[in-house]
């Protein structure tokens, strides 16, 4: 094989399998795929399509249980797979380095971030540990951390998510090594933190010429971030090209329909007839988990038929709000008021017929749902909680259940959660909500883990349970596309506070409250200029974490 | 590795020096030196073909072995290298597991050139190599067992049970071999016994183990005991009173701890409060001297069978706080679980959250805790036996056994065969103690997805 030297990584027709229930079970089908360098290139596809175990097989490693079975890996005429332990230590951490989704899981919270910092330049010897300190505040004040010369001397729970992440690019950075892999670095992040994160990796890795493999399922992101797209599915590759032609001319139908799912938005609604009793009220709450203040004066209302949605950043109150609803926490002033009847504040004095109408949709369907239990055992137990019903009763209710959240009864009644992939298992929360059949539902953040295919089949069911049974929805979420997808209302928080609220059309048109407007202008859209533009626009101190600590 | 085998190492050593000591009144450092003398074995056998050099080097000879280590790990490793043209395997190896590999394979060397040396012992000269080689016939045993039992499990059973077997470790299987064994004894022992455990013959004393002309007898293959009694079937009966006895306790200490464990998860609250303290309070007092004191007091109320039952419920009581502790940690996780509040939004009940939503998800660590709990009550049961407080005579007891047949271990310079008496029955504690280790070790992994 040719070993061309224009390119940095050559991967040639790799083959990958994981073992599982004693086979090896295929993860990656004859992958090609090469980088020059200085060049980003983005992998692209839904969950198992193999992209993180792609971009870590370009470092020559493996996962346990995972074995590369054929094909050739060079990085820089280094053949990786046939070198020994020695060779590739002196390659990691010098010469390739790799960014991890959770900063927070990947920091260890011993030692501060300075000396995770050095450790590699140290170690390789690139540099001493006065150089390297001195290098990593130069890096810090190009990331645009606050207080560059002081914040690597503190610990990695005393910096915020996004700063982390930050933190961690600056260590990948350390022995400026030719390549880096950004295994889904803003997944994990708000949308204001997140435009701040990618304008500066994206600074850096120009800066420095490095060469970059962007792993993603978010396209917008990755249109930002990459010269090049490569699509993955289920470990095939679907096709390649450079940025600008995929987003434009994509050729393959699975890649025409990943581009299209952001096309899915409900018609509005006529407007609530005004005297109308709102399903839920929520009035002039305030609530605190123990001394610390959470939620202050916060009122909104919920009609029947129609869907709130609440969105703002993490810590904003979203979720607080919602556990006041259930009766989780009751509120210290306040009320909530279902149809016009105030509710009693805590949970345990609420009655059955009141515990029924308001049901949860969670956004971790693998901790909502009891591993132990089968479907049938799940979605039955508020059937004969509820409406009495047992055996053959029970058993065909569930099934109708099953028939409405469009999973065939007779194949998933008897399977326990672990057989169901992540959407099926979010269905199941939500047939679990409609089984109490309930006049209102939670969704708290029902989307936000699932890949874009599948949350959209999602939010188009919970628009058609919506339409056929006059249900209402709090939708809590802190992604805009969803908002704009399927919201009638729009409730913005921030600090336990409501800044703004009304109508879906009218929260997608000027004038917003600043806030408001920050958010909407931090979504990622699907041109390739869009953050330049932004940027441009904006200034890089106007946009993101920045921005929202010059409102406060 | 590792980690399978330093548990039940422990528990091993733990009962070998409670059981033993007492009787031989030795002490702690003798095992220490012992454990040494077996780790010096194979520097030994190199000072006969370095005996000039030892003459010279004197005490520094120690060094030289170790040089002789590390060269030969050095030398293991580079014709390795060279003879399979860099595997991963060597070429990746450090030096320090080579290392091991190199003292690994002496130390076989060693047990094979005295195991082929036990053999040439004089006829009428006590059999100095008579442990040694029992040990080895045992281990050799034991594993072919093993290997033929996860073997049989494989071809019968159900799919899932042959999948269960194929993906089990050889010290499973030999684990679940025992805890088999040992259920067979226990429930069937009045058919599997010669004799009855209560029945005393004339002749006393039998040595076991050798023909008639040394003073065996082939009706009681191990002997028979000071009063007469037959020491096989007092094995066989001691498993059903030990270990059914360990078992019941350890039982009733599960439905105790995990009960109020899972209380305390779920109410939170003073409920929590009560309940943990009072624990604290219990935790506080050394088990083994609690027990002690309680069951002192309570024989003055119960006797014979009475007592039993008081001295399992004391036991029960104390253990379940250890389960306490665990299960109300187990049950926090789980409770903070988004299916949890579901089913307290719901309007669940305290029963059915603790008993339908709770308890399945905790079966893989109350199971390990079972099996390790069990093995501490079941030694907590021998040692107050042993100590004339636990299983009252005549019913046969494996403490009670080491205790009485304790001065025999005094023969084993002339006669190893009658020495073994007392290792019997403390080497069936300690058999079963390693064989729910390794299971349990087993379950935890499979639970956890740990990896070697």
């Amino acid at each position: 094989m040719a070993k061309d030297s224009d390119f940095l990584v050559q991967m040639n027709d790799i083959y990958i399998e994981g073992r599982s229930d004693e086979t090896w079970m295929p993860i990656i089908n004859g992958v090609d795929l090469t980088l020059r360098r200085g060049e980003v290139l983005g992998l692209i596809g839904e969950s198992g399509a193999g992209k993180s175990t792609l971009g870590l097989a370009a470092m020559g490693f493996c996962r346990d249980g995972v074995r590369i079975s054929g094909g050739e890996v060079y990085f820089d005429g280094i053949d990786l797979l046939a070198a020994g332990a020695s060779a590739k230590r002196n390659l990691l951490g010098k010469r390739i380095a790799y960014v991890a989704q959770s900063a927070a899981a990947s920091f260890n919270p011993a030692h501060r971030l300075i000396d995770q910092h050095t450790e590699a330049p140290i170690r390789h010897g690139v540099m001493s540990r006065a150089e390297s300190e001195k290098d990593g505040m130069e890096l810090y004040q190009r990331l645009r951390l606050p207080n560059p010369d002081e914040i690597g001397f503190r610990y990695p729970h005393q910096v915020s998510g996004g700063q982390l992440q930050r933190a961690m690019t600056a260590m990948a950075m350390s022995c400026r090594p030719d390549l880096i892999i950004f295994d889904e670095p803003t997944t994990a992040l708000d949308v204001t933190t997140q435009i701040e994160v990618l304008a500066s990796i994206r600074d850096i890795v120009a800066q420095f010429n490095t060469a970059a493999i962007y792993i993603t399922h978010d396209l917008a992101v990755v249109a930002q971030m990459a010269d090049r797209i490569k699509v993955l599915l289920k470990g095939d590759e679907v096709e390649e090209a450079d940025t600008r032609t995929m987003l434009t001319d994509p050729k393959e139908d699975y890649t025409k329909s990943l581009w299209a799912v952001r096309a899915f938005q409900r018609p509005q609604k006529p407007a609530v007839l005004s005297g109308a009793t709102p399903v839920i009220s929520v009035k002039n709450v305030t609530a605190a988990y123990g001394p610390v203040p959470v939620l202050n004066d916060v009122s909104f209302d919920i009609h029947e038929g129609r869907t709130v949605a609440v969105v703002g950043e993490s810590g904003s109150g979203k979720s607080t709000a919602a556990r006041c609803i259930t009766g989780l926490l009751p509120p210290k002033q306040g009320s909530i008021e279902f149809e016009g009847q105030a509710l009693p504040s805590d949970y345990r004095r609420r009655n059955r017929m009141q515990l029924r109408q308001a049901q949860m949709i969670y956004q971790m369907a693998d901790t909502a749902l009891n591993p132990r239990k089968t479907i049938g055992e799940i979605i039955g137990r508020p059937v004969q909680f509820y409406m009495g019903l047992t055996g053959a009763a029970k058993r065909k209710r569930v099934e109708e259940l099953l028939d409405e959240i469009e999973l065939p009864a007779h194949q998933y009644i008897d399977r326990l959660p672990s057989e169901l992939s992540g959407g099926q298992k979010q269905r199941i929360g939500i047939a679990r909500a409609l089984a109490a059949e309930p006049k209102f539902i939670i969704c708290d953040e029902v989307t936000s883990a699932l890949d874009q295919l599948v949350a959209e089949g999602i939010l188009r069911l919970l628009a058609r349970l919506q339409d056929d049974l006059k249900l209402s929805y709090m939708f809590i979420t802190h992604d805009l596309a969803t908002v704009r997808s399927i919201a009638d209302e729009v409730v913005v928080m921030k600090d336990g506070r409501v800044v703004e609220q009304g109508p879906k059309s009218e929260m997608f048109q000027p004038p917003h409250h600043a806030y408001t407007d920050l958010l909407l202008s931090s979504v990622p859209e699907m041109d390739p200029d869009w953050l330049t533009k932004l940027l441009a626009e904006r200034g890089i101190e106007n946009i993101g974490d920045a921005a929202v600590t010059k409102m406060s | 590795m590792s980690r399978s085998l330093v548990v039940p190492a422990i528990a091993l050593l733990f009962t070998v020096i409670v059981l033993v000591d007492f009787v031989m009144g030795i002490g702690v450092l003798w095992y220490l030196y012992a454990v040494l003398q077996i780790l010096m074995v194979p520097f030994e056998l190199m000072t006969t073909a370095t005996a000039p050099m030892v003459a010279v080097l004197g005490g520094w000879k120690w060094i030289v072995y170790l040089a002789l280590l590390c060269v030969g790990g050095y030398g293991f490793r580079a014709v390795g290298q060279r003879l399979t043209k860099n595997r991963p395997f060597y070429r990746d190896m450090p030096f320090s597991v080579a290392l091991g590999y190199v003292f690994a394979a002496t130390l076989i060397v060693v047990v094979l050139l005295n195991y082929s040396r036990s053999f040439s012992t004089l006829g009428g000269m006590p059999d100095s190599y008579f442990f040694f080689r029992s040990a080895l016939h045992f281990l050799v045993l034991s594993s072919v067992a093993a290997v033929l039992f996860r073997q049989f499990g494989c071809m019968v059973g159900t799919a899932s049970t042959r999948k269960l077997f194929r993906q089990m470790p050889a010290t499973a299987s030999f684990g679940i071999l025992i805890i088999i064994c040992y259920a067979i004894a226990a429930i069937f022992a009045p058919m599997i016994a010669p004799h009855g455990q209560e029945t005393i013959f004339p002749r006393a004393n039998i040595i076991p183990l050798v023909p008639e002309a040394m003073g065996g007898d082939p009706a009681f293959p191990l002997g028979t005991d000071q009063i007469g009694r037959d020491i096989l079937s007092r094995l066989i009966y001691g498993a059903q009173n030990t270990v059914g006895i360990a078992f019941v306790t350890t039982v009733l200490a599960f439905f105790l701890g995990v009960t109020g464990g899972f209380l305390a998860a779920v109410l939170r609250g003073w409920v929590d409060q009560v309940l943990s303290r009072l624990v604290d309070v219990l935790m506080a007092i050394p088990a083994l001297i609690f027990s002690l004191l309680l069951i002192t007091a309570a024989s003055s109320l119960f006797s014979g069978t009475g007592l039993t039952w008081a001295m399992i419920v004391i036991i029960a009581v104390i253990d379940s706080t250890r389960v306490f502790r665990l299960s109300r940690a187990v049950g926090m996780n789980i409770v903070v679980m988004d299916y949890i509040e579901a089913s307290r939004l719901r309007g669940e009940g305290v029963g059915y959250m603790i008993f339908r939503e709770i308890l399945p998800n905790a079966t893989a660590p109350l199971l390990a805790e079972f099996g390790l709990r069990f093995c501490f009550v079941f030694l907590t049961i021998a040692a107050l036996s042993f100590l004339g407080l636990g299983i009252q005579p005549p019913l046969a007891d494996w403490g009670t056994m080491v205790k009485d047949l304790g001065q025999f271990v005094n023969y084993a310079a002339f006669l190893p065969q009658y020495a073994m008496l007392p290792l019997l029955p403390a080497g069936a504690i300690a058999l079963l103690t390693v064989a729910v280790n390794f299971v349990v070790d087993w379950m935890l992994q499979r639970s956890s997805g740990l990896k070697e």
